[in-house]
Order: C-alpha cells, then sequence, then structure tokens
C-alpha cells in the first residue's frame, strides 16, 4: 500500500508540471498579452521598462521556470516567514498581480474562507441528503420513493446550477423574500442575530449546490446498495436472524460505502469549478469570483496561479480517492 | 408437414433496438420533447417573424408583455422573445451538435490508437489521465477570454464565437469516449474475428475500419448523447458569465445571462431560456440512457 502511495505521488510530479506548462504556454501565448495592451504611443524606451517591470521581456522557458520557482519556492517560503515570523523569503520576488500590483496568494487566502464556508457546508448538505435518499431508494427498489428519487436525479443531472439558482433567487429572494438575494461577505459572526442572518444569506448557494450534488452522489449510493444486497453475507446475515436494521445499516451500508466515500472525494474539486457559478450568481466574494475577476482585467499571473491551484485540487483528490479505496477495501491490493 | 408460415420474418436490429427503446418512456417522452425543440427552433422562424420595425417603434414596443402580437412579450429594445428564442435555440443546439462531433472524433481516435496498439497505449492514456486533471471551466473561460478578439478579427464575431466555443468545448470533453473506446477496443482485440482478419494479413488499417469500429458503434453513440448535454450546459455556463456569445448572436446561455438584469421586474425573460435549456439537457439525458438499455443487446433479449 505504502509503495502504491508512492509511486502515484511520484507519478503526480510529472503530471503536475505538464498541466503547469500548459496552463502557463495557453495564458502566455495567447494573443491578449500585456504587451499588447500598451498603446502604440508610448515611446519604446518606456515600452521597454513597463514590459520589464512586469518581467515579460525574458524568453518564454525562463519565465516559465520562473514562475515555478515562485509558486513551489518562494511562495511556500512567504508562507512560513508569515506563520512563525522567520524572514526566509526575503528580497525574494512573489508572484505580482497586475491588477493590484500585490503578491497573489495573500488574495487569494483572503477569498478562500468565502469559498470553503459556502462551497464546504454545500457539499455537506449535498452528501447528507444524497445518502439517505440512495439507501431507502435502493432498500425499496422499483417503490414509488424509488421512482421520485430517480427523477429527482435525473432534474438534479440536467438543470444547470445557474437555473436552479435563479428560480431560487425568484422564489424565494423576490417573491417570498425568505433569503437575502446578494451575499454579504463583509458580515461577521458575532452574537445569535448576526449567525441567524449568516444562515439565512448561506440558505440559497447551500441549497443550489447541495441538490446539485446530491443528485449525483444519491445515483451512487442506491447502485452501490443494490449491488451488495443481492450478495450471500446479507442472506447469511438475515439467516441468524439479525434485525433489518442491522442488516441493512450494518453490513450493507458499510460495505457499500466503499465506492461512494472515492465518488465523494473525487467530487470536491469539480465543485470549486461549479463554486464559479454559484459565487457569480450570489455575490460571495470567494476564489471562483477573484478568477472571474482576473479574467476580465486581464490579470495574468492571478489566473495562471489559479487555475494551477484548480489543477493541484484536482490532482490530490484523485490520489486520495485511489488511496482511499485501497485502504477501505481489503481485496484491493495494487502491490 | 411442417407449417413455416407460423415463423415470423426474423426482427432487423434496427427494428429490435427501437422495440426496446419504446419500452423506456422517459427515452421516449425525451425523444418528443427535444424533436419538439428542433422542429421549433429549426422550423418556428418560418412561421413566426416580428415585424422589422424602426427605431421609435422598437423604444414604444420595448418591455411588452405577452399578447398576441408578442408571445413571449418583447425585451428591453423591444425585440420580439419568442423569436430571439428560436434563434438562441438554432445557436444553441448547433454548439451541442457541433462540439459533440469533435469531442466524439477526438476521442473514438484517440481510444482507437491507444487500446489497437499497445505501444500507443500507455503514453496516450497518460495524455488523457492529465487531461482529465486539466482544471476546464477555468481553462475555456481563459481561451474564450484571450482569443476571442484575435478569431472575430479573422472570421468576423459571429462565426468567430461559434468556432471558438465549439472548439474548445471539443478539445476538452473528448477524454470519457477515449476511455470507453479503449476499454471496447482492447477487449474486441482478443476477439477470434479479429485475430482471424489479422492471420489472413489485413493491415491494421482495414481491421480498425472493417471489423472494430463497428462494433465499438453502440457505446460511442451513448457516449455522444450524453456529451450534447455535456457541451449545451458548457456553452450556457461560458455565455452565462458573460463570456460566450455576443448579445445579437445569442444562445439560451445568453438570453438567460441578459436577462438576469431585468429578473425582479421580469422573471419569465429567465425562465423561459432556463427552461429551453433544462428540458433540452434532460431530453437528451434520457434518450441517453434508453439508448444504453437499447444497444445493449444482453438487455435486449429481456
Amino acid at each position: 500500500m505504502l509503495t502504491y502511495t508512492l509511486r502515484r505521488l511520484l507519478l503526480a510530479i510529472p503530471t503536475l508540471l505538464l498541466i503547469s506548462l500548459v496552463i502557463f504556454l495557453l495564458v502566455d501565448l495567447a494573443p491578449g498579452s500585456p504587451a499588447s495592451e500598451i498603446p502604440l504611443t508610448v515611446p519604446p524606451e518606456v515600452r521597454e521598462k513597463i514590459l520589464e517591470s512586469l518581467s515579460v521581456n525574458q524568453p518564454i522557458f525562463v519565465r516559465y521556470l520562473l514562475w515555478l520557482k515562485q509558486f513551489f519556492w518562494v511562495e511556500p517560503l512567504n508562507g512560513i516567514d508569515w506563520l512563525f515570523g522567520t524572514n526566509y523569503a526575503e528580497g525574494m520576488q512573489r508572484i505580482i498581480s497586475y491588477q493590484t500590483r500585490s503578491p497573489v496568494f495573500p488574495l487569494i487566502g483572503e477569498r478562500l474562507p468565502q469559498t470553503l464556508t459556502v462551497i464546504g457546508t454545500a457539499y455537506l448538505v449535498g452528501v447528507l441528503i444524497a445518502l439517505p435518499i440512495g439507501i431507502y431508494s435502493a432498500y425499496r427498489q422499483y417503490s414509488l420513493f424509488d421512482q421520485f428519487g430517480t427523477m429527482f436525479a435525473m432534474i438534479g443531472f440536467s438543470v444547470p446550477t445557474f437555473f436552479t439558482g435563479t428560480v431560487f433567487i425568484i422564489v424565494f429572494g423576490v417573491w417570498l423574500g425568505w433569503f437575502p438575494t446578494k451575499y454579504d461577505t463583509t458580515l461577521e459572526v458575532t452574537d445569535w442575530d448576526s449567525f441567524v442572518k449568516q444562515l439565512r444569506q448561506m440558505a440559497m448557494p447551500v441549497m443550489v449546490l447541495g441538490l446539485a450534488n446530491a443528485a449525483a452522489i444519491s445515483r451512487y449510493m442506491r447502485s452501490s446498495m443494490l449491488e451488495n444486497m443481492r450478495q450471500d453475507y446479507v442472506r447469511t446475515a438475515r439467516a441468524k436472524g439479525m434485525s433489518e436494521r442491522t442488516v441493512v445499516l450494518k453490513h450493507v451500508l458499510r460495505n457499500s460505502m466503499i465506492p461512494v466515500v472515492t465518488i465523494i472525494a473525487l467530487g470536491i474539486p469539480s465543485i470549486f469549478g461549479g463554486a464559479i457559478i454559484t459565487e457569480n450568481l450570489f455575490g460571495v466574494n470567494g476564489i471562483g469570483a477573484a478568477l472571474i475577476g482576473a479574467i476580465r482585467g486581464n490579470d495574468l499571473p492571478m489566473v495562471q496561479t489559479l487555475a494551477f491551484i484548480f489543477a493541484i485540487l484536482i490532482v490530490t483528490f484523485n490520489l486520495i480517492a485511489d488511496v482511499l479505496y485501497g485502504l477501505l477495501d481489503p481485496r484491493i491490493r495494487y502491490d | 408437414m411442417t407449417d413455416t408460415s407460423a415463423l415470423d420474418k426474423p426482427e432487423s436490429q434496427a427494428a429490435a433496438i427501437w422495440r426496446q427503446f419504446r419500452q423506456h418512456k422517459g427515452a421516449v417522452f425525451g425523444l418528443c420533447v427535444l424533436g419538439f425543440l428542433i422542429v421549433f427552433t429549426l422550423i418556428g422562424p418560418l412561421f413566426w417573424q416580428a415585424p422589422e420595425l424602426t427605431t421609435t417603434q422598437q423604444i414604444l414596443n420595448k418591455n411588452k408583455p405577452p399578447s398576441w402580437a408578442h408571445p413571449m412579450g418583447t425585451d428591453q429594445i423591444g425585440r420580439d422573445i419568442l423569436e430571439r428564442m428560436m434563434q438562441a435555440g438554432r445557436v444553441s443546439l448547433a454548439v451541442g451538435f457541433a462540439a459533440m462531433l469533435i469531442a466524439i472524433f477526438v476521442g473514438t481516435f484517440i481510444g482507437v490508437l491507444a487500446g489497437y496498439f499497445k505501444r500507443l497505449g500507455g503514453p496516450l492514456m497518460r495524455f488523457t489521465d492529465m487531461f482529465l486533471a486539466l482544471p476546464l471551466i477555468p481553462l475555456l473561460l481563459v481561451m474564450v477570454m484571450l482569443f476571442r478578439d484575435k478569431i472575430a478579427g479573422v472570421v468576423g464575431p459571429e462565426m468567430g464565437a461559434f468556432i471558438l466555443i465549439v472548439f474548445a468545448i471539443g478539445v476538452t470533453s473528448w477524454m470519457h469516449a477515449a476511455r470507453i473506446v479503449r476499454g471496447e477496443v482492447l477487449a474486441l482485440k482478443e476477439r477470434e474475428y479479429v485475430l482471424a482478419a489479422r492471420s489472413i494479413g489485413t493491415p491494421p488499417r482495414r481491421v480498425i475500419l472493417r471489423h472494430i469500429l463497428p462494433n465499438v458503434i453502440s457505446p460511442v453513440m451513448v457516449a455522444a448523447t450524453l456529451g450534447i448535454a455535456e457541451a449545451i450546459i458548457t456553452e450556457s455556463v461560458l455565455s452565462f458569465l458573460g463570456l460566450g456569445f455576443p448579445p445579437d448572436f445569442p444562445t439560451w446561455g445568453r438570453l438567460l445571462f441578459d436577462g438576469l438584469q431585468y429578473m425582479q421586474l421580469y422573471p419569465e425573460r429567465v425562465t423561459w431560456p432556463g427552461l429551453a435549456i433544462s428540458l433540452t439537457v434532460l431530453s437528451v439525458n434520457y434518450i441517453g440512457d434508453g439508448l444504453r438499455d437499447a444497444l445493449d443487446p444482453k438487455a435486449r433479449g429481456r
């Protein structure tokens, strides 16, 4: 198991390097680069200076290596400095945003908590909705509840989040007036009232994202449960005279959770992608909104860094899912 | 004396598939809805054309509620919403089909190469895995943002947006098709008839075209159907974020994006395009589901 994990970790490194190269080249070679944004009336020597200050006048592989060094060496050092008050990273050039002229990572750090509270809660809610639905519709296969669950899942798959989001805003925000339509990022939870306020403003984005995720997860839960219900050990457990509750919720559920846990881990990076839409719609000031802002403002370092962070998330959670699967299921041996 | 007339003529394959497909209620419903939407967008404009208006008339005509002259009302600059829904639907569906075709073509090509030629398999699958690990929505947004103006300069804003978005969605969604096809090809390659074909000296190209491709068609068709849904959603996400099609060449996603500003006063401007997208995707997903059952000969016997 350990060798397998190590081998996967080592394999992740070239994958990440390749992805970083793709992201870097795509953004850097695109026609909308900063060099083309400078007006033609600017004299050539000033133009040179501007390009130098943006450090885009060097050959491309130098810039790529510099960016890699900044991402993997300078920024972690800065993180250490910030955490422990040391100064290892003094005098090293950080990744600077074109828009704000300040380092990119603290900006992302400011945005991240917003995303994590909303997205994390949404995913949790999604999983909590999905598991009971999946379990019950497998237990009563082809019942009315199961058919309803299938329909719910199909609709959840098909209706895009931006549409459920707008419908929620119209119905709950505008007509009924239950929840605020925009998320207030500056709200600080200090007492009960502000906590209720926070809950109310989180309700809609959380429900929209949660329902979309619940649809897929409940399907996996159902099919995994169905597969296990037919196994011999279930019959044995029943024959021993165990209560239906123990059989379903202990024996079957535990075994069915193995693939579902990996699916849940695999879904985490994609909800960050989905968060771009939800954040944009509800005005949550998270990293998805930061990405859209950076793309609109032609802020290349920010876009590259954020896109690469998304890629790291995907690769990491793929790895976690694979390792988890091996850990949970003793029948699977990789080595 | 045997009575041969009691034996029915054997059912053709297409008829068998159709018989199985009809048993799936959701799929039939999906086919009807999708058919209706296609007729609505393709033939609708022949019967329904809003009259050309002068600028003054347009200003007087703006934000009208639904009436006989404008069944879905008019928008903020006096355009008939029903007409725009039809035009937008054409583009949305065209994007879905075209992007799916690219994705399936690339996916099948890479899948067949990776499955049939052992030496290419490893590197190609690594390549596929790398694409699967790319953060697609951010990358699509970046691609559209950075290349839109350049391509629009060459082929015009409408065609530019169409080509760019179709191409971008196509080259970022072929991975699942490639994996499915590779798996199928790996299994088919070991079958006796492929071995027989190879033993009489059939070149690989002809083995693939004659013997392997016809047998991977059914999983590819299911993947293609689901790919249309995926492409339509991706396109509407791009349009929804304001990085899709220009407003005078709308898609359903773009109409929804335009309607967002007026959401509180005229919610129907958001719900119509949103419903159209959702219904299309829902029906396409159901059709894919039904096709999967119908094309599987093991399930068909039952």
